[in-house]
């Protein structure tokens, strides 16, 4: 009982390690005044959308009851995408930097959680729900938006091309800062909102029958997680770009290392592994690679390797 | 009293359940019996708010499941399906403790504690408690899953085939503990079941369907006959009294 939580206790004392690090790696007393506030803004984009991620694929991997996905399954960062260049494409990159990023911002989140209550009512709301389907159309969707978003890309002009690019991988160098205040304040409410359903979650991952027999309102809280997880993937995906394969890896690195099934612990616990990662990757990039290399690179990396590795054990037993 | 008023069921715009109306007597066993594909196990489901009927209306103790609130019923029906594949990597002792989610939504107080302990021990899994699932064999599984249910302290339970897969030895257990329910706490059991054997052996009424509709419900004895069975499964079956037991010969 006691062992996941020295568990959490140490990837807590990691990631606060890290984060320290980070900060304070090559500050001297004539620098420090630019260097911290700078830092600091860094640090808290990261833990927005490390906490984000974590978060929204735990909790899209028990809503749908499978082990490898991750709500990027859905094409909605590529659908992200696929609005900022519809943007740029209708009405000029200027727009883009005239427009009040806030305004972008809660209009893209709008679409996106109007695009999942969609893809819900059409696959979720189902007694046959077939989640081949469900990721089929997914995909189809996903590239789909990818798709268009790259024929728009050619179409314009270079110079515009280059905003949209700034927003196509991820990057913690160019953190969309005008938008981390909104960003805080969503979290913080959807965060306070789903408190009154993380104790469904366990249930939850017993599967449909299961959960309903239980007395849990199975179609109300899977919609409304998925709005949820709409939401947050929206604020991450604006925040720094798409990242949503560092869901699958640090999800399923949890459950690896925690081996338990309770949410509250293994929310936590991916939580901190997404901090970690980020900030680690982060540190390597910037003082390994001397910024020759991206963060998404050394995820994507990471996270295939690992992500075969999991096919491969996937093969033999759970 | 189970009332099941009306229900229609389609499938594709194949009839499932085709306006079906029953009762489910109190504090009896009550088998579902009938061939492949006619409606059993659909009309459980129905019944225990796991699909929604096209049509028609199933009420619990006078107050239509629609109407209800999902974790009241959860406290008053539980349903056991035969397709258990929980991919968590659960103890039994935590599995059983999941059936007392309704009543404490996943804090455990020590009267929760103490249900599990009651259920565990009814089930005979004392010793093997903290033994995970996939560790198990059928038999044990499936009384592991019960186990649960029996947390869960429901009057209605139904069971969705608990014999599936089950061998002679494990499949009278099962029975038996079901017959104990009944007896000793007052539950009120509904199945579905293939062998007809166990239906006329165990249960107290008897419900067939046949292509969604209920062709005979009434008392085992009445309807382990041989005409009443011949209409039902289409074939000539003979019945012998073992024991002051009706049992069917199907095999010639």
């Amino acid at each position: 009982m006691k062992q996941p939580k020295i568990k959490l206790i140490v990837l807590a004392i990691i990631a606060i390690l890290l984060i320290t690090i980070f900060m304070l790696i090559k500050v001297s007393s004539n620098n420090w005044e630019y260097v911290i506030p700078r830092r600091a803004i860094k640090i808290v984009a990261i833990l927005l959308t490390g906490g984000c991620i974590a978060f929204t694929s735990m909790v899209f991997q028990t809503i749908t009851n499978n082990r490898i996905l991750t709500p990027s399954i859905l094409g909605l960062d590529s659908l992200y995408l696929f609005i900022q260049t519809a943007v740029v494409f209708l009405f000029g990159s200027s727009t883009m930097t005239m427009m009040n990023s806030n305004i972008n911002f809660l209009v893209s989140v709008a679409l996106m959680v109007l695009f999942s209550s969609i893809l819900y009512k059409l696959f979720f709301n189902r007694e046959d729900q077939n989640i081949l389907l469900l990721l089929l159309i997914g995909i189809v969707m996903g590239s789909f938006f990818s798709s268009v978003s790259s024929f728009m890309q050619v179409l314009i002009d270079p110079n515009e091309f280059l905003i949209i690019q700034d927003k196509m991988f991820a990057s913690f160098n160019n953190i969309n800062t005008n938008i981390l205040t909104i960003s805080l304040i969503i979290v913080a409410v959807v965060s306070i909102y789903v408190t009154r359903y993380s104790r469904f979650f366990d249930v939850m991952s017993l599967g449909r029958d299961q959960a309903i027999n239980l007395g849990i309102d199975y179609e109300k809280v899977v919609r409304n997680m998925l709005i949820v997880v709409s939401i947050l993937v929206s604020v991450a995906t604006a925040l720094v770009g798409p990242i949503t394969f560092l869901g699958l890896l640090v999800v399923n690195l949890a459950r690896e290392f925690l081996k338990t099934y309770k949410h509250s612990t293994l929310i936590t616990g991916s939580i901190l592994l997404s901090i970690i990662s980020l900030v680690g990757g982060l540190l390597i990039v910037e003082r390994v690679f001397t910024f020759s290399t991206t963060i998404s690179v050394i995820i994507n990396f990471v996270g295939g390797v690992y992500f075969i590795y999991l096919l491969l054990k996937e093969r033999r037993a759970w | 009293m189970v009332e099941v008023k009306n229900i229609t069921k389609q499938y594709g715009g194949k009839k499932v359940l085709d306006n079906v109306s029953l009762s489910v007597e109190k504090g009896k066993i009550t088998s579902f019996i009938g061939p492949n594909g006619a409606g059993k196990s659909t009309l459980l489901s129905i019944i225990s708010r796991l699909i929604k009927a096209d049509s028609g209306d199933v009420i619990i103790d006078g107050q239509h499941i629609d109407k209800a609130k999902s974790n009241d019923l959860a406290k008053k029906i539980s349903i056991l399906k035969q397709a258990n594949n929980i991919n968590l990597r659960l103890t039994i002792r935590e599995l059983v403790s999941f059936g007392r989610f309704p009543y404490s939504q996943g804090k455990l107080t020590d009267l929760d504690e103490k249900m599990v302990d009651e259920a565990i021990k009814y089930m005979e899994l004392e010793d093997m408690q903290h033994k995970y699932l996939d560790q198990l064999s059928g038999g044990q599984k499936q009384r592991a899953y019960i186990a649960m249910v029996v947390a869960q302290d429901t009057e209605y339970i139904l069971l969705d085939e608990p014999l599936n897969n089950l061998d002679m030895k494990h499949s009278v257990q099962i029975m038996k503990v079901l017959r104990r329910l009944v007896e000793e706490l007052g539950k009120t059991v509904v199945i579905v079941i293939h062998d007809i054997n166990f239906a006329s052996v165990y249960s107290d009424n008897i419900v067939a369907l046949k292509n969604g509709k209920i062709v005979n419900d009434g008392p085992a004895k009445k309807i382990i006959n041989r005409k009443v069975l011949k209409s039902i499964y289409e074939m000539d079956m003979q019945i012998e009294e073992i024991n002051n037991q009706r049992i069917c010969v199907y095999f010639a």
